[in-house]
């Protein structure tokens, strides 16, 4: 029993991280319906703005945490700008394997930038376990939750009362529409894709935390895909839900089945849980009806 | 009296493709007046609005607005000046609820720039407060509206969506307002009321209405001038009771006589 709860802990605490990320892909496919397949590679980058500014350049966490803020916000709007911003109107398959392309050149441009070497932060937080009962979660998961959890809170309540976020909704909802209220469509882009991007970061720099880094971190970024397909694409809410549920499937799973398989369950758990889910639910848990299969 | 138009379009052409959607169509709209656009499906009605609400760019010609030249401003600005819509098949944000959609119309008088928008308390909020309180004076309770306004508007009746449409244009405050067939799809009962209400903005609000619709008893009954398009072309403008008896009008409507 004890087993179990450790691990629903440890689950529900990666789970938090996971939804932060997946809040990142969700923010954009919600006000452009763009899958950004470079969500990981977006993750892995903020890491390395992290390392940059915490290691390299030797300032303190929060300023370096403000500016690894700042920078993927910029690369965000670099990308739209410059690259995505020309594929509109093109097919949504060609547009897919442009982000496919993205994340290469992402992981490559990490690769010359910062070399393929392992690298770790130093500690942020004390390194004593948190306990909470009987249970002992790593200090840097515990840390890393709470504040994957006050990102999702932040994000979720800009988006909701945000004149930004309502803006931001309104572009989701109808573009022909938010045009004819005097939203500006296209600044609406840009600011998905920033803010999208600082969501991704920020969950890369706690996953940086946790396990180090390397140019190949973005590979997580594909544990976003049963997420927010579990949770529908183009829901907050789904995003945070199944992040949840990814975290804990992963980890009970991989408790349970590991010793007898011989690992490597973790990875594929959420993936199972995934075709099943879809079986029933076609659009996620809560997604909305209408979207494209590829 | 030579009153200034408050709208001019002046020539327009449009073209996809080949295809040429509408061929040098020039009208001019005067403050106050409901004007309407009929014609057979596929005249190009709808491309008219949409070059007027900018979502289409004419090839040809320019479109005046209060006097300045909106051919090339983006749909955006446009709205900001004074410009609001309605289409033809419901556009509002589903997920909100009534009272959301109609004041997202009312935020583009708060246009503020990014960095300030993203604060929502001190000015910013009391502008929200005294927003609120103006729409729900004179946009809800003037569209009799009041005891819907809480609910989401997926739930609404086809008529009322329409309603909440109208109110969330009138929310814009605008000079002039764009409806794509109001009524099409309405009961009788909700017919009139929207034929009433359209009446009502236009005395009572000073909002200047260039309107589509296929229901000709409203067109005749509220319009100060109607225009009649066919295959893209102005073919006759006047009185709803000059087009009416207009022989052009006859022959787009019902076919040419035979022998």
């Amino acid at each position: 029993m004890d087993i179990l709860l450790q691990l629903i802990v440890s689950g529900i605490a990666v789970g938090g991280v996971y939804a932060l990320i997946a809040l990142g892909f969700v923010l954009i496919y919600k006000a452009t319906s763009i899958i950004n397949f470079a969500t990981g590679e977006f993750m892995m980058i903020g890491a390395y703005f992290f390392y940059t500014f915490m290691v390299m350049a030797g300032l303190p966490p929060i300023p370096s945490f403000l500016l690894v803020m700042l920078c993927s916000a910029l690369l965000g709007l670099f990308v739209e700008r410059a690259i995505l911003r020309h594929m509109l109107g093109q097919p949504t398959i060609s547009i897919v394997m442009v982000t496919i392309g993205l994340s290469s050149i992402l992981m490559g441009l990490a690769e010359m930038i910062w070399s393929t070497d392992f690298k770790s932060f130093p500690a942020l937080f004390p390194r004593a376990p948190v306990i909470i009962g009987d249970i002992i979660v790593r200090s840097n998961l515990f840390w890393g939750f709470v504040v994957a959890m006050l990102a999702v809170i932040i994000f979720a309540l800009l988006f909701k009362y945000a004149k930004v976020g309502v803006a931001m909704r309104a572009t989701a909802g109808d573009q022909m529409a938010a045009f004819s209220m005097g939203i500006n469509v296209r600044s609406m882009f840009t600011v998905a894709w920033s803010m999208g991007a600082i969501a991704a970061a920020l969950g890369g720099v706690i996953i940086g935390n946790i396990g180090g880094i390397q140019p190949t971190l973005g590979s997580i970024g594909l544990k976003i895909f049963p997420v927010v397909i579990l949770g529908g694409l183009d829901s907050i809410a789904g995003a945070v839900v199944g992040g949840f549920i990814v975290g804990l499937v992963e980890n009970i799973a991989g408790g349970y089945l590991d010793p007898y398989v011989g690992g490597g369950v973790k990875d594929l758990a959420p993936f199972v849980v995934l075709v099943l889910i879809l079986f029933i639910k076609p659009y996620g848990l809560f997604g909305k009806q209408d979207i494209e299969r590829l | 009296m030579a009153t200034q138009p408050i709208l001019s379009v002046e020539e327009i052409s449009l073209s996809f493709g080949g295809l040429n959607v509408l061929s040098e169509v020039s009208f001019q709209v005067n403050p106050g007046e409901i004007f309407a656009i009929i014609g057979p499906n596929g005249a190009g009605k709808t491309s008219i609005l949409n070059c007027i609400g900018g979502f289409y760019r004419p090839s040809a010609g320019r479109i005046l607005f209060g006097g300045e030249d909106i051919t090339r401003t983006s749909p955006d600005r446009r709205a900001a000046r004074g410009l609001a819509r309605t289409f033809q098949n419901i556009a509002l944000f589903r997920g909100m609820t009534v009272l959301d959609n109609i004041k997202l119309g009312a935020h583009a008088h708060l246009r503020t720039g990014l960095l300030s928008a993203l604060m929502y308390w001190g000015p910013a909020h009391r502008e929200e407060m005294a927003l609120r309180e103006r729409v729900e004076h004179e946009v809800i309770d003037f569209l009799e509206i009041e005891p819907i306004r809480k609910q989401a508007v997926g739930s609404l009746a086809y008529g009322l969506q329409k309603r909440v449409e109208l109110a969330r244009a009138l929310a814009m405050e605008p000079k002039v307002l764009l409806m794509d067939e109001p009524v099409a799809g309405m009961n009788a009962e909700e017919t009139e009321d929207m034929a009433r209400f359209v009446l009502d903005i236009k005395e009572e609000r000073d909002i200047t209405i260039v309107l589509i619709e296929h229901d000709m008893n409203v067109i005749m009954d509220i319009s100060d001038r109607v225009m009649v398009v066919n295959f893209g072309q102005k073919i006759a403008e006047g009185t709803p009771d000059e087009v009416q008896h207009h022989p052009e009008v006859i022959k787009a409507y019902l076919g040419e006589k035979k022998g």
